[in-house]
């Protein structure tokens, strides 16, 4: 099941790539066949996942390399939690309205929407893989479709942005993988399941060295300030979907890696260096906040926030409570659906008015009432407004935090106020003030391709804001274990 | 006699076919010269098979009075070199028929794959001498074929250090020999090795053994292009007729490395009391010829030199293998069949670039990375195996190149050689940026000039080999994996 999940947009990628030039329409509604399967699928999971049993569910797993003698032994091992499901449910969601906003990709066409569902394999094998060199090499699969996605289809100085996306990453993410090789050697496995359970005391280089180098490929992913640089670039110059991506799931690669390998595998260690991540937390919120406030760029905007809003998951996880804890991981689900509909929204803005600069934009809520409704329901959320998905994430968060920091926490209030700043003078600038001549032709956003999409998060933020505990429970059931280890 | 014979059959029928094709040669009128690449498939087809017979009877066995080992690393590496020469023959066969001398290079070529195939299974010091210099002698002269003033230059250039190299080499197996009395790196029956002998002597001979370790370490790292003797690699590549730089590239580098194998880690041993300093001295060669590689290669604006400065960054990697072979105090075999993976995979990564390479410059003519600007759609499928090959070099999955890197790093990892690891991984990234650069050359800017790019059969059929290899091996990378260990045990 996991595995028919995980593989099967590489499979439509190749359907996909090799239709013949003629039939190349039909790309479009493969890749939105294709997706719309993974996300019932998700769904399905979702539906037969049982809440009362801890632990990993749906398991798949046979020896990949069985090197005998040496000790050099990977599996391809599937299997989720509820920390896993809730990230591939999101995926899922976020890939279909991806492929639904690309409706009017009309640049090689054939290949944008293969690299796209390579991308969703990538993604989905991360969330879904339980040996550690799997997991990394899904983490890796994702740079190429990444780098290309946003080369070829980008704006503005995408080489420069794609290539930089690129090295941060695989910097990160090569000294993660000394930290993972150094982990499977002192444990003899690198069976994540069974790593979680071990107690690691010595290995070949200080535990402390050993989380720090995970450390850093997590912290270039999630991404945490001062290593967030990637960040506004890749998101300014990446095409509508694929900002809806990065932000909406593969910041949250970094995070879910925390909590399933940081804390699952290494709690003592964490423990230790918990203060200092309360602290790079705190800074990454304000220092977030802060250039938020000073960004006319509609992207570059939403991609600062994102630096702030990832600053409160690493907050929460470094909180080691189960509130705060749960809380980052709906944090992360939140932020992805909500991140994700505002950069639909700045797309949609983009496409008509082919500016992205705030001081240029004015009274768009009178020629384009949907959009603006859309745009200001999403710019709600994202400042944390109750009933709203966001809400609930940060108010958990904040709980959780203050039982062990207080200064942290203060900052953290200090960013949400910083936020509504930040998100009610967009607002207000773009959607309000008076109306300027140059926009008074603009067409709302009427097509089917717009408002499924925007109606579809919308609905999600409200239900899981209003209602979250059935998403809470299903986080609590991998939240718990991890809780109960860290004592 | 006969029995030894028939165990370095695969090595004579090399030989003999040689021979033939430049006899052949002679007799032949000139445009019949163009079945002159059949001939030489064929004997290398049948060294294939001989050798294929010789593991059905289980024949593995030292022969010769102990100079020579049939074993399962030679027959190992009997196959990368002929699967190697069979490659290069395919993609040199349009290049050689412009050429007066077409037989000469055929019988070159071969007699280059004669002496690795001697290397890889040599256990004697006089035997590793001959083997070396068979190669080296054919592979100078291949190098300054085309006769034009840079390949004449590239030619004697390479000729002059080898030379060098080889007398250090020389000068190294003279101390080994004056210490201990015997050429043998591993003890037949009834007789001392070299380290045998030297660890009964006195201790006055440490100082001896370790000048040797160096000069032997230094000789062949010219052969194999680890910084600080890599001065030869970019210029030969750029001069020399691509094929032949190919060929070059991973062939003499494959055929040192196992002599390193047979030297460092059979003969002289990861335990020995001068275990450490050797593994130090491949530690120090990892870095800075992976550091020196690497950031030269991006500072290139010719693809080839840009693969030669790839290939010393290359070399470093394989090294961090070989450092940790002693490092782990013999109880891990991982470094071992790490290097010997690594190559395997190295071989048809690097091959298929170069392939890539030939088609592309011959039609531009130029190597000018600029040039490589819109392949992706004068040329999709030249394109893409190029650019599966550059990924795998990388080390980004799903390719060979990055179970490689696993492999080796993770055999390193556990010799406690996490530091040597950090630098490997940080090269790796600085690598991504000229590996990918091509790659976005390829796909993302746009054509200069249309007109699509078609490889011939011949050359076809190598690249299709090769790009279907490296995504094979990454995607079930198991037998190969199984295949080194296998090939290293009979070393340790």
């Amino acid at each position: 099941m996991l595995t028919f999940l995980v593989f099967l947009p590489v499979l439509g990628a190749i359907v996909v790539a090799t239709l013949p030039r003629d039939q190349e329409r039909q790309a479009k509604p493969t890749a939105l066949a294709v997706t719309c399967i993974v996300l019932a699928g998700s769904l399905l999971l979702f539906a037969l996942f049982d809440r009362d049993v801890s632990g990993l569910q749906f398991r798949e797993r046979f020896t990949w390399i069985g090197a005998g003698e040496a000790g050099f032994n990977i599996q391809y091992f599937l299997g989720i939690d509820g920390l896993g499901l809730t990230m591939v449910i999101l995926t899922a969601f976020l890939f279909v309205v991806a492929i639904l906003i690309s409706w009017k990709v009309e640049l090689r066409t054939k290949e944008y929407f293969a690299w796209l569902l390579v991308l969703e394999t990538a993604v989905l094998g991360v969330f879904t893989a339980q040996d550690l060199i799997l997991f990394f090499l899904f983490w890796e699969l994702e740079l190429v479709p990444m780098y290309l996605l946003i080369s070829i289809w980008g704006s503005g100085r995408k080489d420069y942005s794609a290539m930089k996306f690129v090295l941060f990453t695989i910097t990160g993410s090569a000294l993660m993988l000394v930290g993972f090789l150094v982990l499977g050697f002192a444990a003899g496995t690198f069976d994540m399941e069974l790593l979680a359970q071990m107690q690691i005391n010595d290995a070949a280089i200080p535990l402390s060295a050993v989380f720090l180098l995970i450390f850093a490929g997590f912290a270039v992913k999630l991404p945490i300030v001062p290593l967030h640089t990637w960040l506004p670039d890749a998101h300014t110059d990446a095409p509508t979907a694929v900002s809806v991506i990065l932000a909406g799931v593969l910041l949250k690669m970094g995070g879910y890696g925390m909590l399933r390998i940081l804390v699952g595998i290494l709690p003592d260690t964490t423990q230790d260096y918990a203060v200092w991540l309360a602290s790079l937390a705190a800074l990454s919120i304000l220092y977030g906040a802060v250039i938020t406030l000073r960004q006319t760029d509609l992207k570059r905007l939403i991609a600062y926030s994102s630096v702030s809003h990832m600053g409160y998951v690493l907050l929460g996880i470094a909180a080691l409570g189960q509130v705060g804890m749960t809380g980052a991981a709906l944090q992360m689900f939140s932020h992805g659906v909500i991140t994700g509909l505002l950069f639909v929204m700045v797309g949609m803005i983009y496409d008509r008015t082919h500016t992205r600069n705030v001081n240029e934009l004015s009274g768009l809520a009178h020629v384009t009432p949907i959009i603006a409704i859309v745009m200001v329901m999403a710019g709600l959320a994202s400042l944390g407004l109750p009933a709203m998905s966001g809400f609930v994430a940060e108010v958990m968060i904040l709980l959780g935090a203050g039982e062990r920091f207080v200064a942290p926490t203060i900052l953290g209030v200090i960013g949400i106020l910083l936020a509504a700043g930040y998100i009610l003078w967009m607002v207000q600038r773009v959607m309000f003030g008076p109306k300027d001549p140059r926009w008074a032709e603009l067409p709302d956003a009427t097509s089917w391709w717009e408002q499924l999409p925007m109606a579809a998060m919308l609905a999600v933020i409200l239900a899981v804001g209003i209602y979250p505990a059935p998403l809470v429970d299903l986080i609590d059931q991998a939240i718990l274990p991890l809780a109960g280890r860290l004592g | 006699m006969l029995e030894d014979l028939d165990r370095i059959g695969p090595v004579l029928i090399l030989m003999v076919s040689a021979g033939g094709i430049l006899l052949v040669d002679l007799a032949l009128h000139e445009r019949d010269r163009r079945w002159l690449p059949f001939g030489a498939l064929a004997g290398l087809a049948a060294a294939a098979i001989w050798t294929v017979v010789l593991i059905l009877r289980g024949r593995e066995a030292v022969v010769f009075s102990g100079t020579y080992s049939l074993d399962s690393f030679s027959i190992f590496f009997n196959f990368l070199f002929l699967g190697v020469a069979g490659l290069v023959v395919l993609a040199s066969a349009d290049h050689v028929r412009r050429l007066r001398y077409q037989g000469e290079f055929w019988t070159l070529l071969l007699l280059a794959t004669t002496g690795m195939m001697l290397l890889a299974g040599a256990r004697d010091l006089i035997l590793i001498f001959v083997a070396l210099e068979l190669t080296s002698i054919s592979q100078y002269v291949l190098a300054g074929f085309l006769k034009d003033d840079r390949s004449s230059e590239a030619g004697l250039k390479y000729i002059i250090l080898g030379a060098i190299a080889s007398a250090v080499i020389l000068y190294g197996m003279a101390f080994l020999f004056g210490i201990s009395g015997t050429t043998k790196l591993v003890a037949p029956e009834g007789q001392a090795s070299i380290f045998a002998l030297i660890a009964q002597g006195e201790s006055g001979t440490r100082a001896a053994l370790f000048a040797a370790m160096v000069m032997l370490g230094a000789g062949f790292s010219f052969k194999v292009a680890l910084v600080p003797f890599q001065m030869w690699v970019p210029d030969v590549y750029e001069a020399a007729a691509t094929p032949v730089a190919a060929f070059l590239s991973v062939g003499s580098k494959a055929a040192g490395f196992a002599v390193l194998l047979r030297i460092f880690y059979e003969g002289f041993g990861p335990d020995s009391f001068i275990g450490s300093d050797w593994s130090n001295l491949f530690a120090a060669f990892a870095v800075v010829s992976m550091t020196v590689g690497n950031v030269m290669a991006l500072l290139q604006t010719n693809i080839k030199r840009m693969l030669g400065y790839s290939s010393i960054a290359q070399a470093g990697n394989i090294a961090i293998g070989v450092a940790a072979i002693a490092a782990s105090g013999g109880g891990v075999s991982l470094g071992a069949s790490g290097v010997t993976f690594f190559l395997a995979t190295y071989v048809f990564t690097n091959l298929g670039a170069f392939f890539a390479v030939i088609v592309i410059s011959q039609r531009l003519g130029s190597d000018a990375i600029a040039g490589y600007a819109g392949m992706g759609r004068r040329a999709p499928l030249l394109a893409a195996a190029l650019a599966i090959c550059l990924v795998s070099l990388t080390g980004i999955p799903p390719t060979a190149g990055f179970v490689a890197k696993l492999y080796i790093f993770n055999a390193a990892v556990q010799s406690d050689l996490v530091w040597l690891v950090i630098v490997g991984v940080l090269n790796t990234a600085v690598s991504a940026y000229y590996y990918l650069r091509i790659v976005s050359h390829m796909y993302v800017s746009p054509a200069p000039d249309e007109g699509d790019i078609v490889p011939s059969p011949w050359l076809a059929a190598a690249l299709l080999t090769t790009s279907v290899g490296v995504v094979a091996i990454g995607l079930v990378p198991f037998p190969l994996i199984k295949a080194a260990e296998r090939a290293a045990s009979a070393l340790g």
